[in-house]
């Protein structure tokens, strides 16, 4: 067997706890800024003044700064300065959670501008108070409508969490460049580290979809527009 | 009319957008059973004037009382409880689009009166049988038709047992095919009785239900009389104006 090939199958467990790793950050990422997302896109659609402000503040600071430097900036700068004992891998979570969670933000509350302003009044009318209309009317809603956009983000965020091997969260990135950097067979593991992102992107966007025809809405086309 | 306590008393009601006076001192008393017409010129304030009486817009000042117990304007469990009890039906139907026309009945039913799923099923399936939709209650309002929606959610708001229902012109989205369905249920509800304030331009309505009809334009109820005071042989003023076109419409589309 070429050294080239031996390597992959000797690394290959190593790598896959790498792989279940980033999966792992991705999905608690994605989870965290979902949760995110939702709050603060209700908070600046229906919330007091102050609150959008100090809401948008927070969107547009993560939207400006790159993931790069937020890791920096909290792994080396803000947790140790605090003295917070953060592993890299909760660290790279929270700042990718944060991440997401901005720009998720952003795709709930154009959904929510979206709906059509009648249903949220249908709802008052009929006497649910404002928490009751936007959890069983309002979100139901844009959730499903925010699918497309929400995959498209996990794909982003799935790539950008390459960048936790600066801090060396053992995730894909750093154990294939650990593996490199002992073998010299830089070329066949950086195949198979971009193969395992592939991977990793494709069954997720694949499990979404699955998931946006299960939610469809009968008599709805996927973009919402009525058939 | 009777000397009847009135049900719903609405006082002095104003509201402006952006600087512009879109009612401007308005009075409404409605009492039991009874059904009041809005009608009037496009932009003249009704749909405001509807949504200001359930607080759906807060009123700018003014007062509006239901059974005597005047409402808080800047207390949100006043404004949930009124809600609870004046229905309303839009132009646009309004169904939430993610439910089944049954749980578009249920849901209120659950969330606001706390019933159980099954007492709340139970009861949306009489009101849709109420209103001719028996066997549609599985569907979604996307595989509805306008008049079938409209119909959905006259039961929606008659499930929450509404001591008022508001309408606002609740056929002028429809085909003129499907107007009759719906006509037809407003008509059984006027007949059981039911305290309606409805703006509409649809002559039938007017001139078979309304014990009073209000005429507004620019914010302001500029006529108000029983039918028979306002559409009498003869008469010369805006209702009778109003009405006389709408009737020119109405035979001319035949
Ligand atoms: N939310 C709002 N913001 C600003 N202006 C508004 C708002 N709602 C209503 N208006 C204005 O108030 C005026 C009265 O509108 P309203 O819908 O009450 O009239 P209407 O009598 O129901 O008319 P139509 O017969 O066309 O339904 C219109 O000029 C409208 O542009
Ligand atoms: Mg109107």
């Amino acid at each position: 067997m070429p050294a080239s090939l031996s390597v992959i199958v000797d690394s290959f467990p190593y790598l896959l706890q790498g792989t279940l790793n980033t999966a792992g950050i991705v999905f608690a990422a994605m989870f965290l800024g979902l949760l995110i997302g939702i709050a603060v896109a209700v908070g600046i659609v229906y919330g007091k003044r102050p609150i959008q402000l100090l809401l948008s503040t927070y969107v547009w600071f993560f939207r400006g700064v790159p993931v790069l430097v937020l890791l920096f900036l909290f792994y080396f700068g803000l947790f140790s300065y605090f003295d917070i004992g953060f592993s890299a891998f909760t660290s790279v979570t929270i700042v990718l959670g944060l991440t997401t969670g901005a720009y998720q933000a952003n795709i709930f509350r154009g959904a929510i501008l979206a709906l059509p302003k009648g249903q949220f009044r249908a709802a008052s009318a009929l006497g649910m108070s404002n928490s009751q209309a936007v959890r069983s009317i309002i979100l139901p809603q844009i959730l499903r409508m925010s699918i497309p956009a929400w995959s498209n983000e996990y794909s982003i965020i799935l790539k950008d969490s390459a960048l936790a091997f600066v801090i060396g969260a053992p995730e894909i990135m750093a154990r294939t460049q650990f593996v490199a950097s002992r073998t010299y067979q830089h070329l066949p593991l950086y195949i198979a580290a971009g193969i395992l992102y592939f991977f990793l992107t494709w069954a997720g966007v694949y499990a979404l979809n699955k998931l946006s025809d299960a939610v469809r809405i009968p008599g709805y086309s996927h973009n919402g527009i009525q058939e | 009319m009777t000397s009847n306590t009135p049900i719903l008393k609405a006082q002095a009601i104003q509201k402006s957008f952006d600087g512009n006076t879109i009612l401007n001192g308005v009075d409404v008393v409605l009492e039991k059973g009874e059904i009041i017409v809005l009608i009037g010129p496009s932009g003249g304030g009704k749909s405001t004037l509807l949504q200001c009486i359930n607080c759906l817009v807060i009123p700018d000042d003014g007062q509006i009382e239901l059974e005597q117990q005047p409402i808080d304007f800047s207390n949100k469990q006043d404004l949930y409880r009124l809600r609870q009890q004046v229905g309303m039906i839009f132009q646009e139907f309004n169904l939430f689009d993610h439910l089944t026309a049954l749980d578009n009945i249920t849901i209120a039913l659950r969330k606001v009166k706390k019933l159980d799923r099954n007492t709340a099923e139970k009861r949306a399936r009489l009101e849709l049988e109420q209103v001719g939709l028996g066997e549609k209650g599985d569907l979604y309002p996307a595989q509805l038709s306008g008049g079938q929606k409209q119909r959905v959610a006259i039961a929606r708001a008659l499930a929450m047992d509404p001591k008022i229902l508001l309408l606002d012109e609740p056929t002028s989205a429809l085909d003129p095919d499907l107007i009759g369905e719906v006509i037809s249920v407003i008509k059984n509800l006027a007949a059981k009785g039911m305290t309606m304030i409805m703006a509409t331009h649809q002559i039938s309505l007017i001139s078979t239900l309304a014990d009073h009809i209000l005429f507004m334009e620019n914010g302001q109820i500029v006529e108000s009389g029983t039918p028979k005071e306002l559409l009498a042989k003869g008469n010369v003023n805006k209702t009778q104006g109003f009405c006389d076109r709408l009737n020119e419409l109405a035979t001319g589309e035949q």
